[in-house]
């Protein structure tokens, strides 16, 4: 997020785009909704009549996978118009001229068209957004979940720029991490081309600086590969040895089939966790974790913010904390790590090696955590990015991208969309949820079809039917709501049983490797 | 600005009410329907003193202070007046505490134990009203309900989940859910909100019911395991047992508030299932090892892989729910140990 979620309450105006926020993120949904009641308005971009349409005033019910040409539907009205803020742009950013170029290909009755709303909509939206300031914009998997995931975002921030909502307060370009340190898990380097605070890898200074600090030599100068290329590298071998560390893929990943395939046939295996799972029944070794509560450390969530877990118990039998398991392998190859506490490893590495958390010690984030950039030990942290139209990389780049459609779109043998997401009571594949009571909440997986399809097929509200893709076949209850419009069905993957992961697609953004959760063709039957 | 409570010169900021100037000084006065979340209700009337050169007893929770005002909390005809309404309370409902969950953090019992009040001086109310145990985490006693309306202001305004209400007319007014149906099958999401914001125990948690006693837990604080918003949490510990989750209040970035999964989600560490040691699979079965065994296996193999095809035949996918830390010792893992920057995690579902 650019900015924080303290900043929802001064906020005079919500575009929420793919993101289910009463649900996905509950707390977070209950500051914007006091924000709306003390008088800003919200403005829903979702496919489902989802919980937050209750509050908003404008819903525009878009067809699922058609985000960019809505988006550049309402920067034609903005530019069209002369609606947009020139002083924003011309002091901050570059390109203009080229997004003007290609949004000016969606008048909105094009726009409209694809995305099967009314062209009145997105004027209306456009003159809205316009008339007032600071207007917030969130965004979640809805967005990135899509074979053009990256053009996604790139058209929010394109939005946010055009109308002058990025550096300032209650403004900017806000999207919601699904999982506790999923952006912690970014900031420390667990990704392919940066090390930890996105330093480049093919940066040779950065190399030297963590060979130096790591004391080795000989460290890669090219960006590693993706998961998803991972997972293709176990079949074609070019992958031998693959480790597996919290994340439960049998059932998180796109196509079940395709990933357990991928999985039996991984050389060598190691699955690190607390709970066996699918997954690990396909390791070779397994190796039992301190889980949540068991350990010291840290998480940072959306917000940037450096937040304090702290432990309250020992591990269950042997089991040990994940720091000291990787710190005991590397020993067992002939390397002596220092650091020997979360503290330690935080206080003495992460924040030494990382200008962006170098003023983050223990000692700051007893109570609240501190957001990062937090470059000295004196710096208070930062509530929003890009301060006055500053970018932390020079001027604000406009990154005009074409609308593209899903990977897979419907036909005659598969007219249904499936689109996926998460459910309140539940959380992924509940391995965690799952173990706390919460399936007396929400006890199956069910398939979410409109009323109208429902009458049209003779199914009934809990009915079973099967949904079948191309790639596999499930057999669930029938939730029948108004929440899912005509043609579509909606589903989740918290269930082993029944998991839309069974069906969808193992498309991915070219560039983010992001699968297209949120899209591809399913047929529903009896 | 300067104000005098009990004779005693208190520094009050402008735009604060009596009670909060008290309490921000340190000087108690019972009240039972305020609360910071939710703002002055003016309901419950226990917080009443007397002001100079105003006529009658006021509510401390809706008076704003003004220059040189000069507060009494403690004279007879005040506490007096407070204990009858206290009294009153307490006549209205089966508020015995041996049993209750609340004991020892309660505010009812809090302003009873301050007035010195034993037993009501009246019969306890009519006791007829069914307990409400349908919801899956919470159970509502509505015999122990002083009708503050906390909850159903903390429902409405502060979560906007728009269930809680008052229902029914004069003696039988009670909490409702949704048109006055049953908690668990109301539109209620079990986000804990009334558990955390009720004074007395009318409200409270299925999950730590007998097992601990307020003064019994460690407090620690934590970060919610769950989304990424990063709900600050408060652990309710018995000896290593979480028996409660609580929001911080006055915590960034949710200010006390919680959802269900934040507040009642968080037993599956002591759940049977976990992994407890290592396991190393041996014609397609697993069977335990000791570390040692199990990390020089995974060592020697990686090592061979290496050395035959190269670093970049190794691979691993980090944990998106852990703490920084151990993704920060995993990419250094595959970094400077295997010399390989094939590292991931899951952030793209």
């Amino acid at each position: 997020m650019t900015n924080s979620f303290s900043e929802f309450r001064n906020a005079k105006c919500f575009l929420c785009i793919g993101t289910n926020m009463t649900e996905a993120h509950p707390v977070a949904a209950t500051f914007l909704k006091n924000a709306v009641r003390n008088g800003a308005t919200l403005i829903v971009v979702d496919p489902r009549k989802q919980p937050l349409v209750k509050h908003a005033k404008l819903h525009a019910q878009i067809k699922v996978g058609t985000d960019v040409a809505f988006l550049n539907g309402l920067m034609y009205v903005l530019i069209k118009e002369d609606l947009y803020d020139k002083e924003f742009v011309e002091k901050n950013c570059l390109d203009f001229e080229a997004l003007k170029e290609t949004v000016m290909k969606y008048p909105p009755e094009r726009a409209a068209d694809i995305c099967k709303i009314k062209p009145e909509l997105i004027v209306e939206i456009a003159k809205t957004l316009a008339s007032v300031k600071p207007a917030m914009l969130c965004y979640t998997l809805g967005i990135t979940e899509h074979t053009c995931g990256k053009n996604n975002v790139m058209s929010t921030a394109n939005l946010q720029m055009l109308l002058g909502n990025m550096g300032m307060e209650s403004a900017g370009v806000n999207p919601l991490r699904g999982q506790n340190n999923v952006q912690g898990a970014c900031d420390m380097g667990a990704l392919p081309n940066v090390y930890p605070g996105y330093q480049k890898v093919i940066d040779p200074a950065a190399k030297e600086k963590f060979e130096k600090a790591w004391g080795v030599t000989g460290m890669s100068d090219k960006n590693g590969i993706m998961m998803p290329d991972m997972m293709d590298g176990l079949v074609s071998k070019k992958i031998k040895g693959f480790w597996i560390f919290g994340e439960n893929l049998a059932n998180s990943e796109p196509d079940i089939s395709h990933v357990e395939h991928c999985l039996e046939s991984a050389e060598f295996l190691v699955v690190q966790d607390i709970f066996p799972n699918e997954t690990t029944k396909f390791a070779d070794v397994i190796l039992p974790s301190a889980a949540w509560s068991e350990d010291n450390g840290t998480f940072t969530s959306s917000e940037r913010r450096i937040n304090r877990v702290r432990s309250v118990k020992n591990p269950p039998g042997i089991a040990k904390p994940n720091w000291w398991i990787f710190k005991e392998l590397a020993k067992h190859m002939g390397h002596n790590w220092p650091s020997n506490s979360g503290q330690e490893l935080w206080d003495n590495e992460i924040s030494v090696l990382a200008p962006a958390y170098s003023g983050v010690k223990y000692s700051r984030i007893e109570n609240d955590g501190l957001q990062w950039p937090c470059p000295t030990v004196e710096h208070p942290g930062t509530k929003f990015l890009h301060k006055d139209g500053k970018f932390s990389h020079g001027k604000g780049v406009f990154k005009s991208v074409e609308w593209t459609p899903p990977a897979e779109v419907e036909d005659k043998d598969f007219p249904f969309v499936l689109s996926t997401g998460r459910r309140l009571y539940q959380y992924h594949t509940r391995t965690q949820t799952g173990r706390a009571g919460m399936d007396a909440l929400y006890k199956e997986e069910t398939a979410d079809i409109s009323v109208a399809d429902a009458e049209r097929l003779g199914i009934k509200h809990g009915e079973k039917v099967y949904v079948e893709s191309r790639r596999g076949k499930v057999h669930v209850s029938a939730r029948v709501t108004e929440e899912v419009p005509a043609g579509m069905v909606w589903m989740t993957f918290h269930y082993r049983e029944g998991n839309a992961n069974w069906l969808t697609n193992p498309a991915f953004d070219p560039e983010t490797k992001t699968a297209e959760y949120k899209a591809c063709a399913v047929n529903v039957y009896k | 600005m300067n104000i005098t409570i009990n004779g005693k010169q208190v520094e009050a900021r402008e735009g604060q009410t009596v009670l909060q100037a008290a309490l921000a000084a340190g000087i108690y006065i019972p009240h039972l329907c305020y609360h910071e979340k939710v703002g002055v209700a003016g309901k419950c009337r226990a917080c009443v003193v007397e002001i100079e050169g105003m006529r009658g007893l006021q509510t401390s929770c809706s008076v704003i202070v003004k220059e040189d005002m000069n507060v009494t909390t403690n004279s007879p005809t005040v506490l007096n007046a407070q204990r009858l309404v206290v009294d009153l309370m307490l006549s209205s409902g089966t508020h015995d505490c041996l049993a209750c969950e609340q004991n020892g953090n309660c505010e009812l019992q809090d302003a009873a134990y301050y007035l010195g009040i034993e037993r009501p001086s009246v019969q306890y109310g009519e006791i007829n009203r069914e307990f409400d145990i349908s919801s899956e985490f919470i159970y509502v006693e509505r015999n122990k309900c002083i009708s503050c309306g906390r909850c159903v202001a903390a429902c409405n305004n502060v979560v906007v989940n728009e269930v809680l209400d008052f229902g029914h007319r004069g003696h039988h007014t009670e909490i409702v859910f949704d048109a006055d149906k049953k908690m668990g099958e109301s539109t209620c999401v079990q986000c804990g909100e009334c558990v955390q914001i009720c004074p007395v125990g009318a409200i409270v948690e299925k999950k730590n019911k007998g097992r601990s006693r307020y003064w019994e837990t460690q407090k620690v604080r934590t970060t919610c395991p769950y989304c990424g918003v990063g709900c600050q949490l408060e652990l309710h510990v018995k000896d290593d047992q979480i028996v409660k989750v609580t929001g911080v209040e006055d915590a960034e970035p949710n200010k006390g508030r919680l959802c269900v999964k934040g507040r009642f989600g968080y037993d599956f560490i002591y759940s049977k299932d976990r992994l407890t040691t290592p396991l190393v699979k041996e014609k397609g079965q697993f069977r335990e090892a000791s570390w040692d065994e199990a990390l020089g296996l995974i060592a020697s193999k990686f090592k061979a892989i290496i050395e035959k095809d190269g670093p970049d035949a190794v691979a691993g996918v980090s944990c998106a729910r852990s703490i920084n830390e151990d993704s920060y010792s995993m990419q250094k893992l595959f970094r400077s140990v295997f010399k390989t920057n094939n590292i991931d995690h899951c952030a793209r579902t």
